[in-house]
């Protein structure tokens, strides 16, 4: 997002909501994403005007449509591309781009990579559902193996892709993790917005249709605590129930070089070896985007946010380097180079018959 | 005028009113660069010309190859020239395989140059020549000058103590020289040139300097048994004002920034590298103060979705590539359709399918332009004839993509994109300006917003997000007729569709009436062509024309929306021919716009039409007339068609 030089404008969640009739299934994970960007946007000063949905192909795609802003519905897994040029053209729009699993891993997974790797500044909202919902149910990328659908009736063998691990792996600045209903996804948003480059969020959404209640195994609010790490800076990393005493955190396994779960007893987290999340620190972000869910709980929040100059900033300040005391006067350009002067009048052409 | 040089028993004359020269050497040779430096030297010496650069899609083939043969013609002359010529003059033959690929185009009694010292066993061999050609007297139809420019280089740059291997690469300069000195030239002009490109190395700019001075002075004293004599082609007459050489590419780039200017608007360029169309993006990166931005995409895809980003946000989005490129491109230009954004996206064309030849010349992608999108997508398409004429294409293409809110096509290929000609430098204020103007108030009734709304081109206003106020979506799902809101309705459709379809068609009433090039405007026989083919169709027509025959040349700006008497210039034709490089595919399209009989004349060689070959077809619709000789015979060579009437009965 930009650094925030322009007036903070108040907005309710009210003034997001467009006039167009909202066409996802009902019940939808989708809803409550559209929800919480609503919420989010009013509380970060946006301005409507300023303000650009852009996105692919697929039902997450469809956001830009429900948003009282600019939008621009592209096509199939290039939202990035029309982000990249609508940004170099304009710096002043704050940009997000709306994508889904199949939209921004498999058809447009090359313009995601170029785009977190040149750290365009904007926000990219990654919802996964772990399936293709528009199309009628396939599996998808991010499809754990054994899914079955309608082209993998016998149960998917591919494994999936990992979209956080994907995003920092190619070059990606901040990575963060949300999802649908949970109540901390503003926050999540406000640190994307914050963060100035390209910010990635995965946001695990429910396909209450083609792939109902997949991520329920971290995502239900029963025994949330002990499934889900919700990172945040300065913070030990810390999970589990406190009031029954069984709190548990992430540490480092020296020997192995990989993290592990421990005990934390009496709540000395010191004494157990327990991380002290530094959003800073890109071989921890390694570790936790990698970090398996089952032996141990999902990781969400911020998982990493280390800012870079961006890549319009790069962009802009050369062209402007390059412009300054430069003639902009056309005849002169068009007379540049080796060039000969005839003084004589038209004779005319000698060959025409 | 292109190999009008003499009869074809006399060689070249002293006064001749145009010469044919081909360099040809190993792709290492600086073939490219002598060309280039001979072009110069042709536009100070005030003739016109046309050049045509032939090398390998190789970058640096294997040494002394058949493939790695590097070729650069130039015709120049004291009249009007418009092709690159038919049969070269001169050869100038650097090596054995140079001389392979090259010499059976060169005319009967043409002057063959070549570089004994590179024809080694080794090089023979590689050319597979079993015995030097020079000696077993198959090149007795033509005259020969061989000696040992090799050694001659190498001897005149000793003084500086260059290694073996650079020393040799003088070798181009040398004969650039002797070349010079043949065409009565002045050597000042290259003079400064090398002491500017090698100022950082001065020492390579004395040798080169040394070798281009002893080539000229070689052919000023040796004795070359009459073989070799000094010829001077006049100045052609030309219009009195100020000249540079140009390329199409950089003609295109020239064009783009003066289109954005008189638009009013900053241009956003994405590109992503392809022959022959990456050297319009080299150019434009260096025209960043004429409010150019450029962005290098990591696909074709990606440069077109930018360059649409851009024209969204409010600046005019140029995309170019070539034809595998712009077939990747297809799916956004649909978006680009559907949400009527200006946009501009150059086809240099090359020899296809697939990759086909990429750095050869064709005209084969007339219908992927015109037709090649999924739906109902309509795109004006303007087609450039020379490279100083894709100046003023460019321009009228962002005139129309801006004036009706839509993605245009530019064609040019291969040949315009890396061939040069005199170009007499336009005024820019001579061009009318076509500001944009974009939405800042609510359009509708009651304060409501219409994005969709269209003015009486049919064009829709364009509303630049950071407007306040104007807040809206658009996408590629079909639209709303006003609104622009989402509606799948039979209605929307069929309606949308229609004002697509009308805005496009309407395209027409903004172009000028199609001219007559040359000649009557009915008659007998029509010679139509688009694109580069211009040249050859030129001269051809001008040539039978001077034996009496009733023939018209007719050449298409604009291939879509087609300029709207174009039907009934047509039918005021008993005949309608139409030279293409490819099977035919504008024939087609004017056959099923007009219902004519538009007979095909092709050539998909990857080599431009000759003068000859456009001429032997013209004359085959005048059999039995006085003074119709059936055109020149040119000998069939790798390079050109074995025969018109083979392909053509």
């Amino acid at each position: 997002m930009n650094e925030m030089t322009t007036i903070p404008v108040p907005t309710t969640l009210k003034d997001w909501e467009s006039d167009q009739e909202v066409r996802w299934c009902p019940g939808c994970g989708d809803y409550a994403i559209l929800k919480a960007v609503q919420r989010t946007l009013p509380e970060l000063g946006a301005d409507p005007a300023k303000t650009v949905f852009v996105s692919g192909i697929g039902c997450s795609s469809r956001f830009p449509y429900y948003i009282e802003s600019y939008g621009f519905h592209t096509i199939h897994g290039r939202a990035p591309a029309f982000a990249t040029g609508i940004k170099l053209a304009n710096p002043e729009l704050d940009v997000w781009i709306v994508t889904g699993d199949g939209d921004g891993l498999s058809i447009g997974g090359n313009h995601t990579m170029h785009l977190l790797r040149r750290n365009l500044n904007c926000q990219v909202l990654l919802f996964n559902n772990e399936i293709y919902g528009l199309t009628k149910g396939q599996y998808s990328p991010t499809s754990r193996v054994g899914t079955t659908s309608p082209t993998t009736p016998l149960g998917s063998v591919d494994r999936p892709a990992s979209p956080a691990a994907f995003a920092l792996g190619a070059g990606g600045r901040f990575i963060a993790r949300g999802f649908d209903v949970s109540k901390n996804l503003p926050e999540v948003l406000k640190a994307a917005h914050a963060h100035k480059g390209a910010a990635f969020v995965e946001i695990f959404q429910n396909c209450i249709v083609y792939n109902k209640d997949v991520f329920e195994d971290f995502a239900a609010p029963k025994g949330a605590e002990d499934r889900q790490l919700w990172l945040k800076q300065g913070e030990p990393m810390l999970f589990g129930n406190a009031k029954t005493g069984d709190t548990k955190g992430i540490a480092l396994d020296v020997e192995k070089l990989t993290l592990k779960v421990v005990d934390v007893a009496d709540g000395d987290w010191q004494a157990a070896g327990v991380i002290v999340h530094d959003v800073t620190n890109r071989s921890i972000a390694h570790m936790l985007v990698e970090m398996p869910f089952g032996p141990f709980p999902m990781a969400l929040g911020v998982l990493y946010d280390d800012p870079r100059p961006t890549y319009d900033e790069a962009v802009l300040g050369q062209d402007a380097a390059a412009r300054a005391g430069k003639s902009t006067d056309l005849a002169k350009l068009l007379a540049k180079g080796q060039t000969w002067t005839v003084e004589t009048a038209d004779q005319g052409p000698l060959s025409n018959v | 005028m292109a190999s009008l040089v003499a009869e074809p028993e006399v060689t070249v004359s002293n006064h001749p009113e145009a010469v044919v020269v081909r360099f040809a050497g190993d792709s290492g040779d600086g073939m490219q660069l002598t060309g280039g430096q001979f072009t110069l030297s042709s536009a100070l010496a005030g003739n016109d010309f046309a050049t045509f650069p032939d090398f390998p899609a190789e970058i640096r083939a294997p040494q002394g190859t058949l493939f790695g043969v590097s070729a650069f013609q130039i015709n120049f002359g004291s009249t009007d020239i418009e092709t690159a010529g038919d049969a070269p003059d001169v050869l100038v033959a650097m090596n054995p395989a140079a001389l392979k690929t090259n010499v059976d185009a060169l005319k009967p009694g043409g002057l063959i140059i070549a570089d004994t010292g590179e024809f080694t066993k080794r090089n023979l061999d590689k050319a597979k020549y079993e015995v030097s050609p020079i000696d077993d007297g198959s090149l007795a139809k033509w005259q020969v000058l061989a000696f040992d420019i090799s050694a001659l280089t190498m001897e005149s740059v000793k003084p500086y103590g260059l290694g073996n291997k650079e020393a040799l690469r003088c070798k181009n300069m040398w004969t650039l020289g002797l070349a010079l000195w043949m065409f009565d030239r002045e050597r000042e002009p290259l003079i400064d040139w090398l002491k500017a490109k090698f100022v950082k190395q001065p020492v390579l700019a004395d040798a080169n300097i040394a070798a281009l001075n002893a080539g000229h002075a070689y052919g000023e004293t040796a004795e070359l048994g009459g073989q070799l004599h000094k010829v001077h082609v006049d100045p052609a007459a030309a219009k009195a004002g100020l000249y540079r050489t140009i390329t199409g590419a950089e003609s295109v780039a020239l064009g783009l920034v003066a289109g954005a200017q008189l638009a009013g608007l900053e241009m956003f360029f994405g590109g992503y590298p392809i022959t022959p169309a990456s050297s319009i993006l080299h150019s434009l990166v260096r025209l960043k103060e004429f409010g150019v931005t450029t962005f290098q995409a990591e696909d074709e895809i990606a440069a077109i979705g930018a360059a649409i980003g851009a024209s969204y946000a409010g600046k005019l989005g140029v995309t170019s590539s070539s034809g595998p490129g712009i077939a990747l491109k297809t799916e956004a230009m649909g978006l680009a359709v559907m949400t009527e954004l200006p946009l501009v996206i150059v086809n240099s064309q090359r020899g296809g399918p697939s990759t086909g030849l990429p750095t050869k010349t064709e005209q084969s992608d007339l219908y992927q332009a015109i037709y090649g999108r999924n739906g109902d997508t309509p795109i004006p398409v303007v087609a450039a004839c020379s490279p100083s004429d894709a100046f003023d294409c460019a321009i009228e293409a962002c005139r129309i993509a801006t004036q009706y809110m839509t993605p245009v096509i530019l064609l040019t290929d291969g040949y315009i994109a890396n061939a040069a000609e005199p170009w007499l430098v336009p005024d820019p204020a001579s061009y009318a300006p076509f500001p944009v103007t974009f939405l800042t108030e609510r359009n509708g009734p009651d304060g409501t917003l219409l994005p969709y709304a269209r003015d009486a081109k049919g064009a829709r206003p364009w509303i630049k997000p950071g407007t306040p106020g104007l807040t809206h979506r658009i996408g590629g799902i079909e639209k709303n007729p006003g609104t622009g809101n989402l509606d799948y309705s039979p209605a929307a459709h069929q309606t949308m569709t229609d004002a697509r379809k009308a805005k496009i068609d309407g395209v027409a009433n903004s172009i000028p009436a199609q001219e007559v090039a040359l000649g009557e405007t009915s008659g007998k026989l029509a010679v139509v062509g688009w694109g580069s083919s211009f040249g050859p169709i030129h001269q051809a027509v001008r040539r039978a024309r001077a034996k009496g025959m009733d023939v018209s040349h007719i050449h298409v700006r604009h291939v879509w929306p087609l300029p709207a008497n174009l039907g009934d210039l047509l039918r005021g034709f008993d005949k309608i021919l139409v030279p293409e490089m490819n099977t035919g595919q504008f024939k087609t399209v004017l056959r099923d716009q007009f219902l004519v009989d538009a007979q095909p004349l092709n050539k998909t060689s990857g080599q431009p039409f000759t003068i000859a070959e456009i001429e032997a077809a013209i004359a085959t619709y005048f059999d039995g007339q006085p003074g119709n000789a059936g055109g020149d015979e040119v000998p069939p060579n790798a390079q050109q068609l074995p025969s018109i009437k083979a392909v053509n009965p």
